[in-house]
């Protein structure tokens, strides 16, 4: 063996050994690895990827950027052509006069009471039936669950009507019209329009909006619990319930949060229920609150179209205020609650 | 196994309490009860009345009294005689809305796999992305759906690209991907114009479904996360292409998630406020002449028709699906 066609030595020590070689220079070995058809392809799908992402994000996104800069314009901006995106007099008085004549912050506080005692309520509610649902095997278990999704497929329109007649003089079973029959009392049921408990009984029941949906996914949460987790917990002398509390109960928070998230949502953006339920003018719900304000009625003929549609915005734009702020803090929960539950059909 | 000694230990306990044991899995069956007992008491307390009332208004003509009762009188299926055949709008409104819940829906559950099956690829900012796509779940419901809807300050400001190029041509954002160049697209690829219309009914429509996307994003992200990474390594080592991968692999696991979320769509998009039949029998309600108890039969009918077509959805569906046995 010849010594010179050996790799010379650099530097050699105990352990290690450094040798020099012909190696191909860098840029042909940079070459090599990035300018070929496979890297090309790569290239040009994550970019495509990319593409979409960004697209789709800006359709979502554009409708809360033009809210936005509309409601600082004033009324000059809109009889303006040259102003589209960006206001010329930006201006606070559609602000103002929103929350001081609509009286923002009174139904702030309503619908705040209404929709986190709903919100609270169908968590916890969809959260027992859905564990029911999951880790129990009981005769009609399934039949049952068909009526969860039961109350999910009937439109709510089909029911307006006698919902409302049933929470007018609400009454179970019939009791209160045989008290009242009798005269012991005056009316034949407890009067809940323009009250809360509409609202409230259906949640606490699992029946008010898309609960069914609620309860699949926690069913579906449960369902991913390994059984073992339960059955240490029996082995250690705990009930049923006191497993569900001090077991089940802080491993499922992520997904509880989701599903309090969306409840507690569209609770607050609803105008289904809050339209059959609240017929009286005074309840001050947000749902109430989208109309002009009356010292910017005034407005001239060019300008009306888009500046109504402008108020109406900012109106908008007010009542998903706090949403909005709860999204950012929860955003994070949502995919993490749904990932990490590994729903599967 | 674990069962087993979990049964011997219990036995005990449970013979101390009662002079007849119950076993485990009947306590557990009866506890199962009580955790689904909120739902039952509303479901036969409430929720059952209200149907039953709801269904009897249908045939009746109601007649409200000055102390805020009710009458009825029944008048048999008249009310569901005029829905069909004397409100002409009825029918045609059923008709073009049930088509474009044929068209949306496909749409929207193809839509939601594709961005989640992107989502859940590695690529910058993912959880932005994320964040961004899930927000119209949250945000764009109920009412800010309502104040969208006529919102002419959207369509203004989309109207233009936001620089003038003087001459005042209207060449904005949205016509970037116009009509136009989507159709001659088409017309050159030779598909059929089927597809070429459905496609450019969907690209039209692009915002509405990706604002109704949001829940079945999130449950197939769900399902496509529970697919074991391991099954994709052995694919890449046999060296399966990522077009083969999806077909293979990652379709049958996900096609549960698929029979799921096309029962959603359906019930949610026609059970949503804003289509077309909905917007309709809510006008109708508030409308004069027994105008509510004429809603009522025609959401009723609506209802069969729909629970018709989630029958057929689901059945049809379910032959494709593909369950991974689990042990």
């Amino acid at each position: 063996m010849n010594r010179a066609e050996a790799p010379k030595i650099k530097k050699e020590s105990k352990n290690k050994i450094r040798v020099e070689f012909d190696r191909t220079p860098l840029v042909q070995r940079l070459k090599a690895k990035f300018l070929n058809l496979y890297t090309l392809k790569k290239v040009l799908l994550y970019l495509f990827r990319l593409m979409l992402l960004i697209g789709v994000s800006y359709i979502i996104l554009f409708p809360f950027f033009s809210k936005i800069s509309s409601s600082f314009m004033s009324e000059s901006d809109f009889v303006d052509v040259t102003v589209r995106l960006i206001p010329k007099t930006p201006t606070l008085t559609t602000y103002k006069a929103i929350i001081t004549e609509n009286s923002y912050f009174k139904a702030f506080a309503n619908t705040f009471v209404l929709s986190l005692v709903c919100g609270l309520l169908q968590t916890f509610i969809c959260c027992l039936i859905g564990y029911g649902f999951a880790k129990f095997k009981f005769k009609g278990s399934n039949v049952l669950f068909m009526l969860v999704i039961f109350t999910m497929v009937v439109p709510h329109t089909t029911l307006q009507l006698s919902m409302f007649m049933h929470f007018k003089d609400f009454d179970v079973l019939g009791i209160m019209g045989l008290l009242n029959k009798i005269g012991l009392t005056a009316k034949p049921g407890f009067q809940l329009l323009n009250t809360n408990w509409p609202l409230w009984i259906l949640s606490a029941t699992g029946l008010a909006y898309k609960n069914g949906l609620f309860i699949f996914l926690m069913r579906q949460f449960f369902r991913g619990i390994p059984d073992e987790l339960e059955e240490s917990a029996y082995l250690d002398g705990a009930g049923v319930f006191r497993t569900f509390f001090s077991i089940i109960i802080p491993i499922s928070v992520t997904m509880m949060i989701t599903v309090f998230m969306f409840s507690f949502c569209w609770q607050w953006t609803d105008t289904f229920y809050t339209n059959a339920f609240y017929t009286r003018q005074g309840t001050l719900l947000l749902s109430k609150i989208v109309q002009v304000p009356q010292s910017l009625s005034d407005m001239s003929a060019a300008s009306k179209t888009l500046y109504t549609a402008a108020v109406n915005n900012t109106c908008g734009l007010l009542i998903i205020l706090p949403l909005i702020v709860l999204y950012l803090f929860g955003q994070k929960y949502i995919v993490q609650g749904i990932e990490r539950s590994g729903i599967t059909g | 196994m674990n069962q087993a000694i979990n049964k011997k230990q219990m036995a005990p306990a449970a013979a101390k309490k009662s002079k007849k044991p119950a076993s485990l899995d009947k306590r557990k069956a009866r506890s199962g009860w009580l955790f689904i007992l909120p739902f039952l008491l509303g479901f036969v307390l409430i929720y059952l009345p209200i149907i039953v009332d709801s269904i009897r208004f249908s045939f009746n003509e109601i007649q409200i009294l000055t102390n805020g009762g009710y009458e009825l009188h029944f008048v048999g299926l008249d009310n569901y005689r005029e829905a069909l055949f004397v409100d002409t709008d009825f029918t045609q409104t059923l008709i073009s809305g049930l088509g474009q819940l044929v068209i949306d829906i496909p749409a929207i559950v193809f839509f939601s796999l594709f961005i989640a099956i992107i989502l859940n690829q590695k690529i910058i900012g993912r959880a932005a992305f994320r964040a961004i796509f899930f927000i119209p779940v949250i945000l764009t419901t109920g009412l800010i759906g309502q104040i969208d809807t006529n919102n002419a300050m959207l369509s203004y400001m989309n109207s233009d690209a936001g620089i003038d190029t003087g001459a005042g041509t209207e060449s904005g954002t949205s016509q970037i991907l116009s009509v136009m160049d989507l159709q001659s697209l088409f017309a050159n690829m030779a598909v059929g114009k089927g597809l070429m219309e459905y496609v450019v009914g969907a690209v039209n429509n692009i915002f509405d479904i990706v604002n109704r996307c949001g829940v079945q994003m999130l449950i197939f992200l769900s399902g496509l996360q529970s697919i074991s990474p391991a099954i994709y390594e052995s694919c890449q080592i046999d060296g399966a292409s990522g077009w083969e991968t999806f077909w293979k692999v990652t379709l049958p696991m996900i096609s549960p998630m698929i029979l799921v979320n096309t029962i959603y769509t359906v019930i949610d998009a026609f059970t949503s406020s804003s289509n077309k039949v909905m917007s309709y029998i809510s006008t109708v309600y508030s409308g004069a002449n027994n105008g509510n108890v004429l809603s009522s039969a025609m959401s009723w009918m609506y209802f069969l028709i729909v629970i018709l077509i989630l029958a057929a959805v689901a059945g049809l569906l379910s032959m494709f699906v593909f369950y991974q046995r689990k042990d």
